[in-house]
C-alpha cells in the first residue's frame, strides 16, 4: 500500500519536535444542583424534561404525553415505560421503521451543562430508531446526571465504548435565514424522563 | 486552479448595499450567540488552552496516532483507506460504491469532499449524490458551493429559497415560511434517505485510542444517512485525529458554542466499527496536509476544528460574503489555507483582513489567525505575487519612511499640492484607496509644527 507508507513517512518527516500533552484534569464545571441545571439546559435546546419519583410515576408521565397518546406505532426499549407495539428484534430491515411515531429509549447518562443524553448503541437492535421516529422519549435515572462532558466521558471510558451518541434535544436547523425550525430530519420532539 | 481577486469579487457583493448589510447583521447575530454561550462557561479560556495543546501534541506525533487509529479502527471491523490527494480520495470512494453497485449516495456535510470535488466526480460516473444538510441541499439545488462552512446558505433570503423549492420540490408559489420550507425538505430528503445505497459523512474527530470517528450534526442527517443504508463511508483529513476519548470532552464543549452558540450539537454520534451486516469505510486524506505540517508558522492552522467562528466575527467576511474568497473554506482560516494550496491563485486573500485580530480572539483552538495572515502577506511579497500597484506604493512608502527629511518634504508638498489639484486627478484610478473613501481634509499644520509651537524646540 504505497499511499499509506508514503503518507505516514511524510507526516513523520514533517512533524515538529514532540510537544507534550497538556494536563486537562482540572477542567470542568460544577453545578450546585445538576438536575435543575439539566432541566434548564434541555429546555434551552428545545427539549422538555420530566421528573418522575419512581417507575410508576414515569409510566404515568409517558402515558400522559400528547405525542404518546396520539401515537399509533410505538417502539419501547424500556420495559417498564410505555407499551411498544413494534418489535425491533423481529424487524429485519431498518427501513421498516419509517412511520414509527414514538420511540422510548434508555439513556445512560444525562449531562447538566448541555442537555445531552448518552444513548448506547448496544441497547438498539436497529440504530435508525433514534433518528427515524417522529418523537423521542429518553429515560434515564436522575442519579446518572453528570455535571459536564468530562464527567460523562470518564464514566463512558470505564468500559469499552462502541457505537453510541449524545442526543441534546430535538432535531433542528436554522439554515433558512437563521430561523430556528424544530424537526429537521430527525425527531420532532425530545422528552427526557429523569427517574428517581 | 482558477485565481480570484478578492477586491473585485467583494466589490460585486457590496454593490447590493442592503443585502451586504443584511448579511453582515445575520452573521453578527451568530457571533453574539457565541459570546453568550462562551461567557457562560467558567473555564472557557482554560478549555481553549487545552484544545490548542492537545492539537499541537497530536500534530507533533501525528504518524503514531494515525497508526494507532488505523489499528484500533480495523480491530473494530472498519476498513481504513489512505489517500494522498483528492484524486486518490475520489477513486477510493467511487471504488467502494461501484463494487457494491451503489447508484444513490446520501451525504452529510463534509468540507473535505468539497475540497476534493467529489460530487461532480461521482455524478460523472452515474452516481446520484444528495447533500442532506438542509443548507447544503439548498446550494446543491442551485448548483452553487456553500458560502460558509457551518451555514452553507447564509447568503440566501428565504424568498429565494421559496422560489427554488417551488421550482424543484413543488412547494407553493410565493411560500417562504422557513418552517414550511424545512418541512418540504424533510419529506423530500426522507425519500432520498430511504432509497440510498450508501451514506457518506465527514468526520469531526477521530479518536486514536478507540479507533472511533465522531460526527456532529443538528439535523440528524448524518444519522439518517448512516443507519438506513448498509454502507457508511467516513472521509477525514488526517488532522481530525485526537489522542484519547477524554479529549472529546474538551473539543465538544468548544465546538458548538463557538459555531452557533449552542451548548452542544443535537446529535454527537460515535462510530466504532460497522453496524450488524453493514460496512464502515474510513478514508484518511493527506491532500497537502503533510506539506503544511512542515511549515512552522502555517502548521498551526491544521488545528482548525471548522467551527466558523472566525468567519462570523470577521468584518471583512461579513461584508464581502463567502464567495468573494473563491475557496471552499472562506474567511480568515480560508485565507490561510487557500494560499497554502496555490499562493498565486489566492494571493489576494491574506489581504482580505483588517488584521484586527477578532478571529484570533474567538478561535476555540487559539490559532493565531491574524499573525498567520500577516505572515502570508510577507510570503506573497517574497514570492513576487503582489500586484504592481501595491508593489510600487509599498516601495515608495518604504523610501519616504526611511528618511525623515523626505517624510517632512512629502507631507509639506501633499498639504499644499493635493487641495489645489482637480478632484478627477486625486481620485483617479491609481488611487485605489480613494475609490470608496474620501481623503481627510489637509490639516493646516503638522503634529511636528504643533508640538514646536506649543513646547518650543525639542
Amino acid at each position: 500500500m504505497a499511499a499509506r507508507e508514503e503518507m505516514l513517512a511524510a507526516l513523520r518527516h514533517n512533524a515538529p519536535r514532540e510537544v507534550p500533552l497538556p494536563d486537562s484534569s482540572r477542567l470542568g464545571v460544577q453545578f450546585p444542583d445538576p438536575v435543575r441545571q439539566y432541566v434548564e439546559s434541555l429546555r434551552s435546546v428545545g427539549g422538555a424534561c420530566l421528573l418522575a419519583a419512581d417507575r410508576a410515576a414515569a409510566q404515568r408521565a409517558v402515558a400522559d404525553l400528547p405525542v404518546y397518546r396520539g401515537a399509533r406505532r410505538i417502539v419501547s426499549l424500556v420495559p417498564w415505560v410505555g407499551q411498544g407495539n413494534v418489535d425491533l428484534a423481529a424487524l429485519a430491515d431498518p427501513h421498516d421503521l419509517e412511520g414509527v411515531d414514538v420511540a422510548v429509549l434508555p439513556g445512560e447518562l444525562a449531562v447538566a451543562e448541555n442537555g445531552a443524553v448518552w444513548v448506547d448503541g448496544r441497547s438498539l437492535p436497529h440504530r435508525a430508531v433514534f433518528v427515524i421516529a417522529e418523537h423521542l422519549v429518553l429515560v434515564a435515572e436522575a442519579r446518572q446526571v453528570v455535571n459536564d462532558m468530562h464527567e460523562a466521558y470518564a464514566r463512558l471510558a470505564a468500559r469499552e465504548v462502541g457505537y453510541g451518541l449524545f442526543i441534546s434535544g430535538p432535531s433542528k436547523t436554522a439554515d433558512i435565514e437563521q430561523a430556528l425550525v424544530i424537526g429537521a430530519q430527525g425527531a420532532r420532539s425530545c422528552t427526557v424522563l429523569l427517574v428517581g | 486552479m482558477s485565481g480570484i481577486s478578492h477586491p473585485e469579487a467583494a466589490a460585486r457583493f457590496v454593490a447590493d448595499d442592503a443585502r451586504a448589510h443584511w448579511h453582515d447583521q445575520a452573521l453578527w447575530w451568530v457571533r453574539k450567540k457565541r459570546d453568550v454561550a462562551s461567557s457562560a462557561v467558567p473555564d472557557w479560556e482554560a478549555l481553549r488552552d487545552a484544545a490548542a495543546g492537545i492539537k499541537a501534541h497530536t500534530l507533533s506525533r501525528i504518524g503514531d496516532y494515525l497508526e494507532e487509529f488505523e489499528r484500533n479502527a480495523t480491530a473494530r471491523g472498519a476498513k481504513v483507506w489512505f489517500a494522498r490527494d483528492a484524486a486518490e480520495h475520489n477513486a477510493v470512494v467511487h471504488g467502494i460504491l461501484s463494487e457494491r453497485g451503489v447508484t444513490k449516495l446520501v451525504k452529510s456535510k463534509s468540507m473535505l469532499t468539497e475540497e476534493c470535488h467529489l460530487n461532480p466526480y461521482l455524478e460523472a460516473r452515474g452516481i446520484e449524490v444528495t447533500d442532506t444538510d438542509l443548507g447544503e441541499r439548498i446550494v446543491q439545488l442551485r448548483h452553487e458551493p456553500p458560502s460558509h462552512i457551518v451555514l452553507p446558505a447564509i447568503h440566501l433570503k428565504k424568498e429565494e429559497i421559496g422560489e427554488l423549492f417551488h421550482q424543484q420540490l413543488g412547494t407553493e408559489k410565493g411560500a417562504s415560511d422557513p418552517k414550511y420550507l424545512t418541512e418540504a425538505a424533510r419529506q423530500h430528503l426522507r425519500r432520498r434517505f430511504l432509497e440510498a445505497g450508501a451514506g457518506l459523512t465527514g468526520v469531526n474527530f477521530a479518536v486514536a485510542e478507540t479507533g472511533g470517528v465522531v460526527v456532529c450534526t443538528n439535523e440528524g442527517n448524518a444519522d439518517m444517512g448512516t443507519t438506513l443504508p448498509p454502507v457508511h463511508i467516513a472521509c477525514m483529513g488526517v488532522e481530525k485525529l485526537i489522542p484519547r476519548l477524554q479529549d472529546l470532552a474538551v473539543f465538544l464543549r468548544l465546538l458548538a458554542r463557538s459555531a452557533t452558540g449552542q451548548p452542544v450539537t443535537t446529535y454527537t454520534t460515535h462510530f466504532h466499527g460497522p453496524r450488524r451486516e453493514g460496512e464502515l469505510h474510513i478514508v484518511v486524506v493527506d491532500n497537502g496536509r503533510s506539506a503544511q505540517l512542515k511549515d512552522k508558522v502555517f502548521r498551526r492552522s491544521l488545528a482548525c476544528i471548522r467551527c466558523g467562528a472566525c468567519m462570523n466575527t470577521c468584518p471583512v467576511f461579513r461584508r464581502s460574503g463567502g464567495y468573494s474568497y473563491g475557496f471552499i473554506v472562506p474567511g480568515p482560516i480560508g485565507s490561510i489555507l487557500a494560499p497554502g494550496r496555490d499562493a498565486s491563485a489566492y494571493s489576494t486573500l491574506p489581504f482580505a483582513s483588517s488584521l484586527c485580530g477578532s478571529c484570533s480572539d474567538v478561535c476555540p483552538v487559539r490559532i493565531d489567525l491574524h499573525h498567520e495572515l500577516l505572515a502570508w502577506r510577507q510570503e506573497i511579497v517574497k514570492r513576487g505575487l503582489l500586484p504592481r500597484s501595491k508593489r510600487v506604493a509599498m516601495k515608495l512608502a518604504g523610501w519616504v519612511l526611511r528618511f525623515a527629511w523626505l517624510y517632512r518634504l512629502a507631507g509639506w508638498l501633499a498639504r499644499r499640492v493635493i487641495p489645489a489639484l482637480p478632484r478627477g486627478l486625486v481620485y483617479a484610478r491609481w488611487n485605489t484607496w480613494g475609490q470608496q473613501r474620501e481623503l481627510p481634509p489637509m490639516p493646516r499644520e503638522t503634529f511636528r509644527e504643533l508640538y514646536r509651537r506649543l513646547r518650543g524646540r525639542p
